[in-house]
Parts: structure tokens; sequence; C-alpha cells
């Protein structure tokens, strides 16, 4: 017995140490930065300048951004999912193939390819001035930033939405169907609700992604959008101001913690449920 | 007999060009226990989902009452259908699944919760109320869907091979619980399964079904002891199924023996099949029977001995109380009424034909 705990522990250093190096030092780091200034003494202030309207701007607009993009990828993915679930199995798996296979890609060479795509003197708009369509100014607008975002983000909505849809038994559906329930009904009462687990995970998985990226907002925000994720990369790397980066970071980890913590409180709803 | 209740006319379905029911033509009459009996692939479960609207027939008509519903969506139908696996909703509690259907209906909720503390006590689930699905056997699982199914008061309970996941014991007692429930609800059971015994339990009518066809239909008395082919003789029981030759009315040659039996109007020297019971084979010493024949095999079964006999160039199965060790010249002797006797088909075309007409 204690010579099997010796093993385990032994076996476990490995993973042990590479959470300390990796991710609670930098934790550590991130928190020690963020709360003191630059003389190493304790202060709040790094914290409390996400009340200066620039941050607070950067971090609204991310929040709208994320949320729109996610409530885009459920729309999109929750029907794709009924279909693919409803399908014969040879089919599903070569779609979902396709819907993975540009995450096989480089994600800043998609998002570039989107770049120029949507460029003012772009593909898009070369196709449009061909066809004698008004052509479209896209490319450095927050549309812009929510179409990089529902491209880039939706099949980790997709894949847990699917998996919980195809995992229900057709006869639950035919039992709610026996037992007086439309085709509606069936849906909100039954497939809906069995498939809430799914939909976290893809709400999770699409949410702290895009509130977090700075890469797809200055590839096709330009300069000019600034979310929260550009705010804190140029403090970092442009303004060398390492205790304010790391405070700001602080307040975004704590909207990342309560998503997470909803996520958990209803999943293990589910599971009682 | 009770009034007519299902009307299945010229029922056809195929799926991917396979035809899974060929023409069926079913009467089930009000508070019966129906059977549909078959081995997996006959046809019996998608004849049941036809009636449940689950699945639509290509061809032929489902007439309830007098109405036809064929095309009429699930939820319209008066009847409800317990499934194979239960298919409980496991997000919802037991009293949430079975207030599913009432809830749907709009119902009040002291009547609700009326029917919910009914149901459960009618399949003895008292105070299971608030447990979820997935924390019970299956057993208790089996019974929250039976309880979901009639709470709505459906006219017919379809149920689909509702024992086949639980273990033997249990799904005994399941049997009788079943026969009591039918009995206490006064309704239509139409019950689909592969056990031939569960079917011989519980029913009071039995259809066996292969390849898409009805065998025969009839009591269980009727199903055991007058099979009319061979199929069913050989599904249901443990049977003795023998080439042999009607000579004239009343007389069968057996592996080149002639016994005496109580069937006519086969014509002469017919080629015919019979089947005999093994319990109905009896074994007397050797000069005392019909059929002289040496004792090949013993098992011991518990209520009886199973013994092989080979006799007339043909293995006997041999259920008896009495022991004969391996080797015992005895004889066989069977009486004239435990000898039934078919018609035998020249090919499966014929047999199928034979079952049209």
């Amino acid at each position: 017995m204690n010579r099997n705990k010796r093993t385990s522990r032994l076996l476990a250093s490995p993973y042990i140490a590479w959470a300390l190096i990796f991710i609670i030092v930098p934790l550590v780091m991130i928190f020690f930065y963020g709360l003191t200034d630059e003389t190493g003494a304790f202060t709040l202030e790094n914290i409390a300048a996400i009340a200066q309207p620039v941050h607070a701007r950067a971090l609204w607009l991310a929040l709208a951004l994320s949320v729109i993009s996610t409530v885009i990828c459920f729309f999109l993915a929750y029907p794709l999912g009924m279909i693919l679930a409803k399908n014969k199995l040879s089919s599903q798996s070569l779609i979902i193939t396709l819907f993975i296979l540009p995450m096989w890609m480089n994600f800043l060479l998609r998002t570039l390819a989107w770049m120029t795509l949507m460029e003012n003197k772009g593909v898009i708009n070369g196709i449009l001035s061909f066809l004698h369509l008004p052509e479209m100014n896209v490319i450095n607008t927050p549309g812009a930033i929510v179409i990089g975002m529902v491209y880039n983000f939706l099949p980790f909505m997709i894949l847990p939405i699917y998996n919980s849809l195809s995992s229900i038994d057709d006869n639950v559906l035919n039992a709610a169907r026996d037992l007086g329930a439309d085709e509606r009904q069936t849906f909100f009462k039954v497939t809906l609700p069995l498939t809430v687990p799914g939909i976290i995970s893809g709400v999770t998985m699409v949410f702290i992604p895009a509130l977090t990226t700075f890469a797809i907002s200055t590839m096709l925000g330009g300069s000019k959008i600034l979310l929260i994720g550009n705010v804190i990369e140029q403090e970092f790397t442009l303004a060398y101001d390492w205790n304010l980066g790391a405070g700001l970071s602080i307040v975004l980890m704590v909207f990342i913690v309560v998503n997470m913590v909803i996520s958990i409180i209803s999943d293990n709803k589910g599971d009682e449920g | 007999m009770s009034k007519e209740l299902i009307q299945l006319n010229h029922i056809s379905k195929s799926f991917d060009g396979e035809l899974i029911l060929d023409d069926l033509c079913l009467t089930i009459h009000e508070n019966e226990f129906v059977t549909l009996l078959g081995p997996s692939g006959c046809g019996k479960t998608t004849t049941l989902r036809i009636i449940g609207g689950f699945e639509k027939p290509d061809k032929g008509q489902v007439i309830f009452d007098g109405m036809d519903i064929t095309y009429l969506a699930p939820n319209k139908r008066p009847l409800n259908t317990v499934f194979q696996k239960y298919a409980l909703f496991t997000h919802m509690d037991v009293a949430e699944n079975i207030a599913f259907g009432l809830k749907i209906k709009n119902k009040s909720r002291e009547y609700i919760e009326d029917k919910i503390h009914y149901a459960l006590k009618l399949v003895n689930l008292d105070g299971y109320e608030h447990r979820m699905p997935g924390s019970l056997s299956g057993g208790q699982q089996q019974r929250v869907a039976i309880a979901r199914a009639i709470v709505n008061e459906p006219k017919v309970l379809l149920l689909d091979e509702p024992l086949g996941a639980l273990d033997l014991k249990l799904r005994q007692d399941m049997q009788y619980e079943l026969i009591r429930l039918k009995n206490e609800l006064g309704i239509t059971f139409i019950y689909v399964t592969h056990d031939q015994e569960e079917a011989l339990t519980m029913s009071d009518h039995i259809v066996v079904m292969n390849q898409g066809y009805i065998q025969q239909e009839g009591s269980p008395e009727d199903i055991y002891n007058e099979p009319e082919n061979a199929f069913v003789a050989d599904f249901i029981g443990d049977s003795n199924i023998i080439h042999a030759t009607m000579v004239r009315d009343e007389l069968v040659n057996i592996l080149d023996t002639e016994f005496v039996c109580v069937d006519r109007d086969f014509g002469e020297n017919k080629p015919v099949d019979v089947v005999i019971r093994p319990e109905d084979v009896e074994l007397v010493p050797r000069g005392k029977g019909t059929m002289p024949g040496t004792v090949s095999h013993v098992i011991f079964k518990g209520v009886h001995y199973e013994m092989e006999v080979q006799a007339g160039g043909f293995e006997w199965l041999v259920h008896s109380t009495r022991l004969f060790d391996v080797g015992s010249e005895i004889d066989i002797k069977v009486d004239p009424f435990n000898i039934q006797v078919m018609n035998r088909p020249e090919s499966e075309d014929e047999e199928a034909m034979a079952i049209d007409e």
C-alpha cells in the first residue's frame, strides 16, 4: 500500500513539476505584478485601472463581441448538430471532418485569409464591384471581428453539441411523441434539456477564447478597435507596464472564473437531473 | 369474442429494399393480451411501431376502433408505448416522468398528483417520486416506464420487449406483475417478444411471426399443442420434427414405422411433417412399444430428465421423470393424439404462398 503510494507519487512527479512551472508559478507572478507597483509595494491601483474609460470601453466591447459571437455560434451549431445527429453515420463523419479540417491550418493564417477576403480592395469587394453591386466596408469594424471569432471558434461549439445530440436515444424522443407531445414540445421539453451539458461546454469553449483574443481583433479590427486583450497585450509588449497588464489580466480572469462557476453549477444540476 | 379494436389490413413495409412485412393482416380484440412472437428480424417490432405511429407502412391500413389512423401522428393516437430499454427522460425525476403526458394535456395539478400517486402504487414504487431514473435499477426503471404510459389511460398499451434487459428471476416476477396490471386496468396489451416462454405465460392470444409473415395465431394452448408448421413447432418449446408419410386417415408412417394418429384429410401416401413434443414420447421396456431404440444421452434438468434416444435413424428428444440409463434398450411409444401432423411445404416460397392464402 505504502509502496504503491510512493510509486504513484513518483509517476505523477513530472506532471506536478509541469503544473508548478507552467501554471502555478506564472499565476503567482501575475498576481504579484498585478497587486504591486513598480517599486514592489502593495497596491490595488492596477485593478482599479479597469475603471478608466479606455480600459472599461475595451472590456465592455470584448464582452459584447464575445457574447454576440457565442450566440451566433450557438444558433449555427445547434441546427447543424441536429441535422448531423439525424443523418446516417457515413455522411456524419464526412461533414464533421469538413468542419474540423480548417483547424488543421494555423489559426493566424486563417485569420489572415479573412483579412484579404474582407479588405476594401479585397476579394469580396472585387466580386461585388464586378457584379456592379455596392462595395462593403467590413474590415476594421466590430462586425469583422465577430466574423473572425465565429469562423475560428465555431467547431468548438459544434462538437460538444453534436455529441450530446447524438447520444440521445431515438426512443426517448419517440416516448415524448407517444405521450402526446408534438414536435415543438418534444424539442423544448426533451431534446433541449438533454443537451444542456453540451451547450454549456460549447459556450465555455467559445466564450473564453473570444473574450481574451487579441490576434483576431488586431488583424481584422485594425488598430482602431481595442479589445481588453489588445490593451493587456500592449501593456506588456509596448508600454512595458507589467504591473498594469497583470492587474487588468486579473480583472479578466474574474469574468472567466464566473463563467466557469456557472457552467460547473449547471453541469452538476444536469447530473442530478 | 369481444369487440374488434385494431385491424391491420394488408400492411407491407420495407427498409432499404428489404421486405420486412409482406401483406400482413391482423385483428386485435378489446381487452386481449396479444403477443407478437418471433425471432429477431421477423417484423414484430416493425408491426408494433406501425401501430404506435413511429413507422408508416408502404401499403395497407391501420384501423383503430373503426377509424383509419395509418397516417396519424403518434401524439394523436389513443395508445401508449413501453419502449425497449425504458427510454425514460433522464433529466426529470420519477414524478416528472410520469406527469409528462398529463402536463402536455394540461390536466390540473391535483389530478396529476393523484395520478402519480395511483400509478406508483400500481407498479409498487411508492415513495420513489423524487428519485432520478439514473439511480434506479433496471426493474424499477421498467416500472416507471409502465407507470408513465398508463397514467394517460390509453385504450391499448404497446410493450416492445420490455423485460429483455432484466435478469431471469426479475423477468419472471414482472411477467406476473404485467398480467395483474392488465387485469386491473382492463385494457388491451400488445406485447412484442422473442421469448416463447414469456409469450406462453402471459398471452391470451399469440401471433407467431417469421420473415414478415404471420405463421400461426391462436391461444397459447393451440400454438403449443397444434403447431401448424415446422417453424412454429420448432420455435415454441422443444420438439421432435420428423419427415413422415401420411399412409391414410389416422395412420402415419414415421421412419418406416406406422403410428396411429388422429389426423384426417391429408390424402393417401402424402409427405407430411410430424411434431411430437419431448414430454409426449413415452419410453417403455423393449417389446411393449412401437419403435425400438437406444438411450444415447441423459441430462438431469431438475424437474425431469432430458434424454436422447436413437430410434429409426433419428435422434429423439425425450423428457421424462423416469430415468433410463445410457445404453438402455427400450421402445418408443406415442399416444395417437400426441402426434401433430402438418403439411410439408416443398419450398420456402410455397410456405409463404400457403400463409398468404
